[in-house]
């Protein structure tokens, strides 16, 4: 008999409930999983990303469950341990978070997304790089506040790139910099980038006149396939001869566009875009996910990387609007304003919601082509802006 | 230095970083457009040079055209197809027609682009 209550009483201190009791901060963080879960089903916040993200959180916080260890991770980073002994001692999810630590699976990501992206309406109004530099201003806004707030400088340059609102990106520099913030930036850039409907049209609006809002834009002019080609390899040449740091992200995005744009390699766009961008998207949400174990997530610091996420995307929105303002002025009224916010990245919601703005002051308004410039300019921005602050922290 | 805080650099410091920061991105983006601006107009300025060649090498092959040899009657011409299958241009165009209530050969469709 007694050997019963002592078997069961065994079963019981060695099962995730007993831990539950004993650490109320894992509970927490399977309800902000939950949480995320509902998000990302049912109101479709960015589900591609949250639902993966979520569930890594709820499987890393399941104690018992030993499928993330982050004092390996502290190991790599103070150098007493390496990749052989997260191979060995590591759970899946470590095993995952290998690609991520790497550097490989956002490079993937931006592979699929150079693959997805045409940057005809760029190339047909290249004037769109300065607005796809000037919806940056968040990343430094952010960065300043951050310092203030009592962030070092590798942790507010990680929180600035939230501004740049391009996941892979703020993860890429994240994982260099500040690995230890990794879960709480990921979720708040992934989050504030579902929230880009609701976060950019009120600033939007502010800082326009209705008049400047009804502005329509002259069409765009075809844009050879030659041009398509060759924009590519000179950009990569270009921008990772000017900051090497950026080689990943910049390679990984043209070589995706070159698949895309060369026409002879179709099978391999197509893989890039569909079945490699999926796989991916999988080992990095579910292994980011996983990043945020209560002991390191539930702190004041999570509370304030919400905060400034939020301002990043903010003064990112501003930062364009303004600028787009300038041309206006400048261009005597060609220029509609609004196609400044889409420089925030956040390829195509940002352009969307341009357009979405657009036929509301004017419903005869077609902005989203004129948008979708700045909006893949940001892109080559975001990365630009990583390149700059991987350079001086790393 | 002027307000130090917990933090390892000074606001002053990310202030600068900032700034620098913000320069070089636009300063990289506007030498991409630059870049990009060279780059169509070397590309423009080669088919503008093209097209006199092909226009006075033209005589030869246009002499002997085959004249509506694969268009249709009342075609008013080709329509340039971007990235759309013919399968979908055709549905796009029979759909416009019919909105528009108009015969498909009294309508010009110059160009079918998707956008993306």
């Amino acid at each position: 008999m007694t050997s019963v209550v002592d078997i069961l009483n065994s079963l019981w201190i060695d099962s995730g409930f007993s831990a539950l009791l004993t650490d109320w901060r894992s509970l927490v963080m399977i309800v902000v999983a939950c949480v995320l879960l509902y998000l990302g089903i049912v109101k479709k916040f960015e589900p591609l990303l949250l639902v993966g993200i979520a569930f890594g959180t709820l499987l890393t916080n399941l104690p018992g469950a030993g499928l993330y260890h982050p004092e390996l991770w502290d190991g790599i980073i103070d150098g007493t341990k390496d990749y052989g002994d997260v191979l060995r001692d590591g759970g899946l999810l470590d095993i995952l978070y290998i690609g991520v630590k790497a550097g490989v699976y956002p490079s993937l990501i931006f592979l699929g997304v150079g693959a997805m992206t045409d940057f005809g309406p760029l190339l047909s109004n290249p004037k769109s790089l300065l607005l796809g530099s000037a919806a940056q201003l968040g990343v430094y806004c952010a960065f300043i506040l951050a310092v203030v707030l009592g962030f070092t400088g590798p942790e507010a340059a990680s929180i600035g790139i939230i501004g740049g609102a391009d996941g892979p990106t703020a993860i890429f520099l994240t994982t260099r910099l500040a690995p230890h913030l990794l879960g709480a930036i990921a979720i708040a850039a992934y989050s504030y980038m579902a929230l880009i409907p609701l976060i950019q049209p009120p600033i939007m609006r502010a800082l326009t006149t209705k008049k400047e809002r009804e502005t329509k834009m002259e069409q765009l002019r075809p844009v050879s396939k030659t041009e398509k080609i060759v924009f590519p390899i000179v950009v990569s040449i270009f921008c990772i001869l000017l900051l090497p740091d950026t080689a990943p992200l910049i390679g990984c995005l043209m070589l995706g566009n070159l698949f895309r744009e060369c026409g002879v390699v179709d099978r391999l766009s197509d893989t890039a875009q569909n079945a490699l961008m999926n796989i991916v998207t999988i080992f990095l949400s579910t292994s980011v996910g996983a990043t945020t174990v209560a002991s390191r997530f539930l702190t004041l610091d999570t509370l304030k990387i919400v905060a400034l996420g939020l301002l990043a995307f903010c003064f990112s929105t501003v930062g364009g609007v303004l600028l787009g303002k300038i041309m206006y002025k400048f261009t005597g009224g060609k220029i509609n304003p609004l196609i400044g916010s889409a420089g925030v990245s956040a390829v195509p919601m940002a352009a969307r919601v341009s357009q979405v703005e657009g036929q509301k002051a004017n419903p005869s308004n077609f902005l989203l082509m004129h948008a979708m410039g700045p909006n893949v300019a940001g892109v080559i921005g975001s990365a630009v802006a990583a390149g700059f602050l991987l350079a001086l922290f790393s | 230095m002027f307000f130090v805080l917990k933090s390892d650099i000074t606001v002053l410091e990310a202030l600068g970083y900032s700034i620098l920061g913000l320069a070089i991105v636009f300063a990289a983006l506007i030498l991409l457009m630059v870049i990009i601006k060279i780059q169509s107009a070397l590309m423009n300025k080669g088919r503008k040079s093209e097209a006199p060649t092909s226009v006075s090498a033209a005589p030869a092959p246009v002499a002997a055209p085959a004249p509506a040899k694969a268009v249709a009657p009342g075609s008013a011409g080709e329509v340039k197809l971007f990235d759309v299958p013919d399968k979908t241009a055709a549905m796009i165009m029979a759909i416009v027609a019919d909105s528009l209530k108009k015969p498909l050969n009294e309508l010009r469709f110059k160009s079918i682009k998707e956008v993306k």
